[in-house]
C-alpha cells in the first residue's frame, strides 16, 4: 500500500500497469487499492505543481495570519471555514502560537490580494486583525525545488 | 610534452589497461537529450541533515587532520552499526579504519596482504578497480566466472576448481557491481568452508550491503569463524548517496589493521574531517531515509528489469545494488558496438560488459538509480533500438 502511494505522491499520471510492475502486485490489486484508498480519502487529490510565473501567468501569493474571536459551541470550525470557502484562499490551517489561521491567499496583482484582504477577510465578524505578509520568491512547493540546477551535473558514465 | 626516450612511465602504471568507458565521454559530448544508465551512483542528492551537519562543523572551524584511524565517534557509530545489522563486533579503537571511500580501502587492503606471486580469485564480472588493485602490488587475479543462468551468483565450487598453493586471497563483492547479484547464505557457508579449509583472506566488500531486495544482506565476516579471515570493506557512498564526499571504511582483525594502518598513514593520513562528521550524521539519522531511497530503487529495479525482458533483452532478477545486466546477444551486437550505436542513435548510455571482465560478453550494465520517467524514455528507446537489430 504505502509502495503504490508512494509512487502516486511522486507521479499521479503512473498507470496501474506500471504499478504493477514497480510493486511486484496484479492489476487488479493495484485498482483495488487505489479505489479504496480514493475512497476513503488517503488518496484526497491528484495535483499537478505548475510554476504559473514560467506559463507567462502572473501570480501573486500571500501567506495572511488571522487572528480570530473563537465561537461558543463551534470554536474555530466556523469562521475557518467561512473564510476558506473564498477561491481566493488556496491553503488554511489552524496554527497555534500569536495568530489562529495561517492563509495563503492567491490573486493574480498585489491589489487582487489587497481588496480581497480589506474588502472579504477583515469584514467578517470574529476576524480581530490580520497581518499579510506577501511572498516574494518561491524556492519549495511539495516537496519541489524550483530552479535547483547551478550547472553542475552528474557524470554521464562512470565506474 | 616529455620525450618518449625518457621512458618515465613505469612499467606497472603501462600494465594497466586503459578504461573502457573513457571514449563514452567523447561520443556524449555535445548530445543534447542523452538518457544515462551508465552512472555508478545514486541519483539522490545527500540527505540535508548528513550536508548541514559537515556544513556546521565547518562553520565551528573542524578542518582540521583527525586521528589517522578516523574519528572515534565514527569508529564507535560503525561498531554498533554493524553490530546492529549484522551481530558483527569490530572493537572501535583497533578493527576500524575510517578511509577515503571505499576505494582507497580496497587498494591498502591488497598492499597489506598481497606479495608479488600471490594468487587472488575474483569473481567474473567484476568492479573495474579490482583487477588493478590485485596487479598493481604484484598479485594475480585468478577470475572465477559467473553467469546468467545462475543469476551471476559466484559459486563455492568454481573457486574451489581454482584454489592454488599460491591463493592468498578471495575478493567477494556482494552485492555485485555491475550484476546486481547477491551471493546466498547457503552459498557464502560454503565459500567460509574453503576459505577455513584452505587459510585464505577474504577481502569482502560490501559497499552495497544496504541496497538488497528479497531478504537481508549476510556479512561475510558474521559467519561461524570468519571474522578472522575477513577484511569487510563498506561506505557511505551508496547506501547514503555519498559518493563525493569520499568516505568508506575498512574492518579486520587487529593484526590486519595494523598493517593496513601502516599504509594509509602515509598514503592518505585520514578521511576529510567534514565527511567524517557528515558520515556520523548519517549512521545516527539515516535510517529512514536509507529505508525510503531503497523502496525507490526497488520499484525502478522492477520497472527496469520487466522492461528490459519485455523489449527482448533477458535480464536476470538483480536482487541487489542498483544494476541490471541484461544480455544483449539477441541483437547479434557485441556490447561493445551496442553500447556505441545505442548512444549514437538513440542518446542512452550504458556501459558495455566486458569493461568488467570477460564474462561481461554479450551484456550491458543499466544503472536504474535514474528517475522512473528516464528508465521508462531509456526502455522506449532501446525497444526501438532492439527492434532495429534484432527485429
Amino acid at each position: 500500500m504505502k509502495d503504490i502511494l508512494k509512487a502516486l505522491e511522486a507521479d499521479p499520471k503512473t498507470t496501474p500497469d506500471q504499478l504493477a510492475t514497480m510493486t511486484g502486485k496484479s492489476v487488479t490489486e493495484i485498482k483495488q487499492t487505489i479505489a479504496k484508498a480514493e475512497k476513503d480519502g488517503t488518496i484526497v487529490k491528484y495535483k499537478t505543481v505548475i510554476n504559473w510565473p514560467k506559463a507567462g501567468e502572473p501570480e501573486v501569493d500571500a501567506l495572511i495570519e488571522v487572528k480570530v474571536q473563537p465561537q461558543k459551541d463551534f470554536g474555530f470550525e466556523a469562521i475557518a471555514e467561512q473564510i476558506y470557502r473564498f477561491a481566493e484562499v488556496r491553503s488554511a490551517y489552524l496554527a497555534s502560537g500569536t495568530y489562529d489561521l495561517a492563509l495563503i491567499v492567491t490573486g493574480k496583482t498585489m491589489q487582487d490580494v489587497a481588496t480581497f484582504v480589506t474588502h472579504k477577510l477583515s469584514p467578517i465578524d470574529g476576524v480581530q486583525g490580520t497581518a499579510t505578509h506577501f511572498l516574494m520568491k518561491r524556492y519549495k512547493e511539495d516537496n519541489v525545488i524550483y530552479d535547483d540546477n547551478d550547472g553542475i551535473a552528474r557524470l554521464v558514465i562512470t565506474p | 610534452m616529455a620525450d618518449k626516450s625518457h621512458n618515465f612511465i613505469s612499467r606497472r602504471a603501462k600494465n594497466i589497461p586503459p578504461s573502457g568507458i573513457r571514449k563514452f565521454f567523447d561520443l556524449s559530448e555535445g548530445v543534447k537529450d542523452i538518457i544515462s544508465l551508465g552512472v555508478g551512483e545514486p541519483d539522490y542528492v545527500t540527505p540535508w541533515n548528513i550536508s548541514d551537519a559537515a556544513i556546521s562543523s565547518i562553520r565551528k572551524g573542524h578542518t582540521m587532520y583527525t586521528s589517522n584511524y578516523g574519528l572515534l565517534e565514527l569508529r564507535q557509530e560503525l561498531s554498533r552499526h554493524l553490530y546492529k545489522l549484522y551481530g558483527v563486533g569490530y572493537d572501535p579503537d583497533k578493527e576500524i579504519i575510517v578511509t577515503s571511500g571505499a576505494s582507497e580501502a580496497l587498494d591498502i587492503a591488497m598492499r597489506a596482504i598481497i606479495d608479488p606471486g600471490d594468487e587472488v580469485i575474483v569473481g567474473d564480472p567484476t568492479y573495474v578497480a579490482y583487477i588493478p588493485c590485485i596487479t598493481m602490488p604484484g598479485g594475480i587475479p585468478v577470475p572465477v566466472p559467473t553467469c546468467m543462468d545462475d543469476d551471476f551468483e559466484m559459486k563455492a565450487s568454481e573457486i574451489e576448481k581454482r584454489i592454488t598453493p599460491k591463493t592468498k586471497a578471495i575478493l567477494l563483492n556482494n552485492p555485485n557491481n555491475p550484476t546486481g547479484a547477491v551471493i546466498k547464505k547457503d552459498e557464502l557457508l560454503k565459500i567460509a568452508a574453503l576459505v577455513k579449509e584452505h587459510n585464505l583472506v577474504v577481502i569482502s566488500d560490501e559497499i552495497y550491503d544496504q541496497l538488497v531486495y528479497d531478504g537481508a544482506h549476510t556479512c561475510f565476516a558474521s559467519l561461524p569463524g570468519m571474522k578472522t579471515h575477513t577484511i569487510t570493506i563498506g561506505g557511505f557512498s551508496k547506501s547514503y548517496a555519498m559518493t563525493g564526499w569520499r568516505v568508506g571504511y575498512i574492518c579486520a582483525p587487529d593484526e590486519i589493521i595494523e598493517a593496513i594502518m601502516k599504509i594509509h598513514q602515509y598514503i592518505m593520513m585520514c578521511a576529510p574531517i567534514m565527511s567524517q562528521i557528515g558520515a556520523i550524521e548519517a549512521l545516527k539519522n539515516g535510517d529512514d531515509t536509507v529505508a525510503e531511497m531503497v523502496a525507490d530503487y526497488n520499484r525502478r529495479r522492477r520497472t527496469i528489469v520487466a522492461g528490459l525482458n519485455n523489449i527482448g533483452l533477458e535480464c536476470h532478477d538483480p536482487k541487489g545494488a542498483f544494476y541490471a545486466f541484461p544480455s544483449i546477444t539477441s541483437t547479434g551486437l557485441t556490447c561493445d558496438e551496442f553500447a556505441e550505436k545505442l548512444l549514437v542513435e538513440q542518446h542512452v548510455v550504458v556501459v558495455p560488459g566486458t569493461v568488467f571482465g570477460q564474462c561481461g560478453a554479450g551484456h550491458v550494465r543499466c544503472c536504474y538509480a535514474v528517475a522512473l520517467p528516464d528508465i521508462e524514455e531509456a526502455l522506449v528507446r532501446m525497444g526501438r533500438f532492439v527492434k532495429k537489430y534484432g527485429g
